[in-house]
């Protein structure tokens, strides 16, 4: 069955804009996708009809409020197929999710400890264990990969050993595209004791993420990558890990019992999220779920390949284009240098024609250094987008091209 | 050639009606001015938050401020020259007072200098109005 663009499409108020006069041509979506109308009417209906504060309230709406949005807690337990809803956190984001683990675990790690990342990190899941390493003394050893962007796996299998506490891997990388082969590496690390963290956020909106067939202990994502709105994520843990970690925040919501001088902590979901949480957030990214899951997984896979290799064939028949990262398995995301024209300028005559794109080190400095280069121009690809904005998308580079050179 | 005058440029980008031609005297512009050598690119003169690397380089002479800039990205050396046109060789009185924002307006380029923009002349104007500040 294949895909109906068209359709898809519609349903997506801001991607019939123009720039500058010409149709916008969206390929800027591993920074963050576009909203369906039935994201933008869940936050609206939730703010107009439902707006209460959850848990806690004697009243009709605050039990609406608190139905709403733990019905989207469950939908994106059962999106990825968590154990339990109560493994869902909800976190401001990728970043924020990480966060809570790191700094749990910077309490964990003792002296001579290991924690190891990949060379294809972005920063927010590497700053994040360099930081609790430093903080407790331990060792955080970096995973090579190859020249084409794809994990040196046996490389990956060397650097573990007892000593590794946590492995930390992005599921796809953010800046090159490679997708990760996370089952095994989860695997691998197992085989050492080693806990597992998967950063989903480039991942989970390619959909098919199954938290217990990958084996993990920790995938984390962010809900504007998925069609949801910003400011709301998902840690999700075992239950078993998540019940024992090292409380985050404090304060109200998370607590059982308190004294002025002591205080005992809530069970899960709570004891890891203080505070008011981001009730239209939570409902927003429920319904980017929901309304993700009726689609067709296969179908979609499909027409992302489509595009990428479609983009992928006009960049290596294009002369002067160099794609950085041209790992076997890859999705989404065309990273790309033109001879003599800085990312910068591409961005800026790419703009003027309506084509969104991102240019720079693409939040991944030390592997854009291993590659030697400043950054990079990428173009990132969605389900809504189309062979015709590919096309686009060079006639647009051809002109920049025509003029940087 | 000489670097036309800041009400030169407004004028001549002004004639242009498409965005190519534009851009093009922009990057043009930015061909024109002499850049850096290679010995003054260096870490004290490269200008934090930009996207592309820049270099800015000051020097005094009789009560005024010259700059000389380098970038490696060919418009941001173009819009680089259009702050120098500005800019050079003016007094620091005159340069804290000149209306920039209301400069890259009329040359219809102000989503250059918002401060959103990844591209660093905001950071590049900031370094010359502080400089300039100092030395009122």
């Amino acid at each position: 069955m294949s895909l109906d663009v068209a359709a898809l499409r519609a349903q997506f108020p801001i991607l019939s804009k123009t720039v500058d006069g010409k149709p916008l041509v969206y390929l800027d979506n591993a920074a963050t996708t576009q909203k369906p109308q039935a994201v933008i009417d869940a936050i609206v209906d939730f703010y107009t009809g439902t707006n209460a504060n959850v848990h806690r309230g004697a009243h009709h709406l605050s039990d609406e409020a608190t139905r709403r949005y733990e019905n989207a807690r469950a939908s994106v337990a059962s999106f990825i197929n968590a154990n339990a809803r109560e493994e869902v956190i909800w976190t401001a984001g990728t970043t924020e999710a990480i966060n809570i683990v790191a700094n749990g675990l910077a309490q964990l790690l003792a002296e001579g400890d290991e924690v190891m990342v990949t060379e294809l990190e972005h920063h927010a899941n590497l700053v994040t264990w360099q930081q609790a390493c430093r903080k407790a003394g331990a060792t955080l050893n970096i995973a090579p990969i190859f020249d084409n962007g794809e994990l040196d796996v046996d490389a990956f299998e060397k650097l573990l050993s007892s000593k590794t506490k946590l492995v930390a891997f992005p599921h796809v990388s953010n800046a090159l595209g490679t997708v990760n082969p996370i089952k095994t590496l989860t695997e691998k690390a197992k085989q050492f004791g080693a806990w597992v963290l998967v950063d989903g956020a480039q991942g989970i909106a390619h959909g098919g993420v199954d938290v217990q067939d990958i084996g993990c202990d920790f995938y984390v994502f962010s809900g504007h990558k998925l069609f949801g709105p910003t400011g709301i994520g998902c840690l999700w843990g075992k239950k078993e890990m998540l019940e024992s970690w090292p409380v985050w925040q404090v304060g109200g919501e998370m607590i059982k019992d308190v004294t002025y001088q002591e205080a005992t902590w809530g069970a899960l979901p709570n004891r890891l999220e203080a505070g008011t949480p981001n009730i239209a957030g939570a409902i927003g990214m429920g319904a980017a779920v929901d309304w993700f899951k009726q689609l067709d997984i296969a179908a979609l896979h499909e027409h992302e390949h489509a595009l990428l290799s479609y983009a992928t064939e006009q960049a290596e028949a294009l002369d002067g284009m160099k794609i950085v990262g041209t790992a076997p398995n890859k999705i989404g995301v065309l990273s790309f240098l033109l001879d003599g024209a800085h990312p910068a300028d591409i961005g800026f005559i790419l703009d003027r024609q309506g084509v969104a794109i991102r240019t720079g080190d693409n939040c991944a400095q030390p592997l854009m250094k291993r590659f030697g280069i400043p950054g990079t121009a990428r173009a990132s690809f969605s389900i809504y987008n189309t062979l015709e904005e590919v096309d686009s998308l060079f006639a647009a580079l051809k002109k920049a091209k025509m003029m940087l050179a | 050639m000489k670097l036309p005058s800041s009400e030169e440029i407004i004028d001549d980008l002004a004639f242009f009606d498409d965005w190519e031609q534009r851009y093009q005297y922009i990057i043009d512009l930015g061909k024109s001015i002499p850049g850096l050598p290679e010995s003054e690119k260096t870490p004290e003169h490269l200008v934090k938050g930009c996207q592309s690397s820049v270099w800015l380089v000051e020097s005094f002479d009789n009560g005024k401020i010259t700059f000389d800039v380098d970038s490696d990205a060919v418009i941001v050396q173009g819009l680089l020259a259009l702050v120098l046109a500005a800019y050079n060789n003016k007094s620091p009185k005159d340069i804290t007072q000149f209306d920039v924002d209301g400069y890259f307006e009329a040359l219809d380029l102000e989503r250059h200098i918002t401060p959103t923009r990844g591209n660093g002349l905001r950071a590049i104007v900031g370094k010359i109005q502080d400089l300039a500040r100092a030395n009122v």
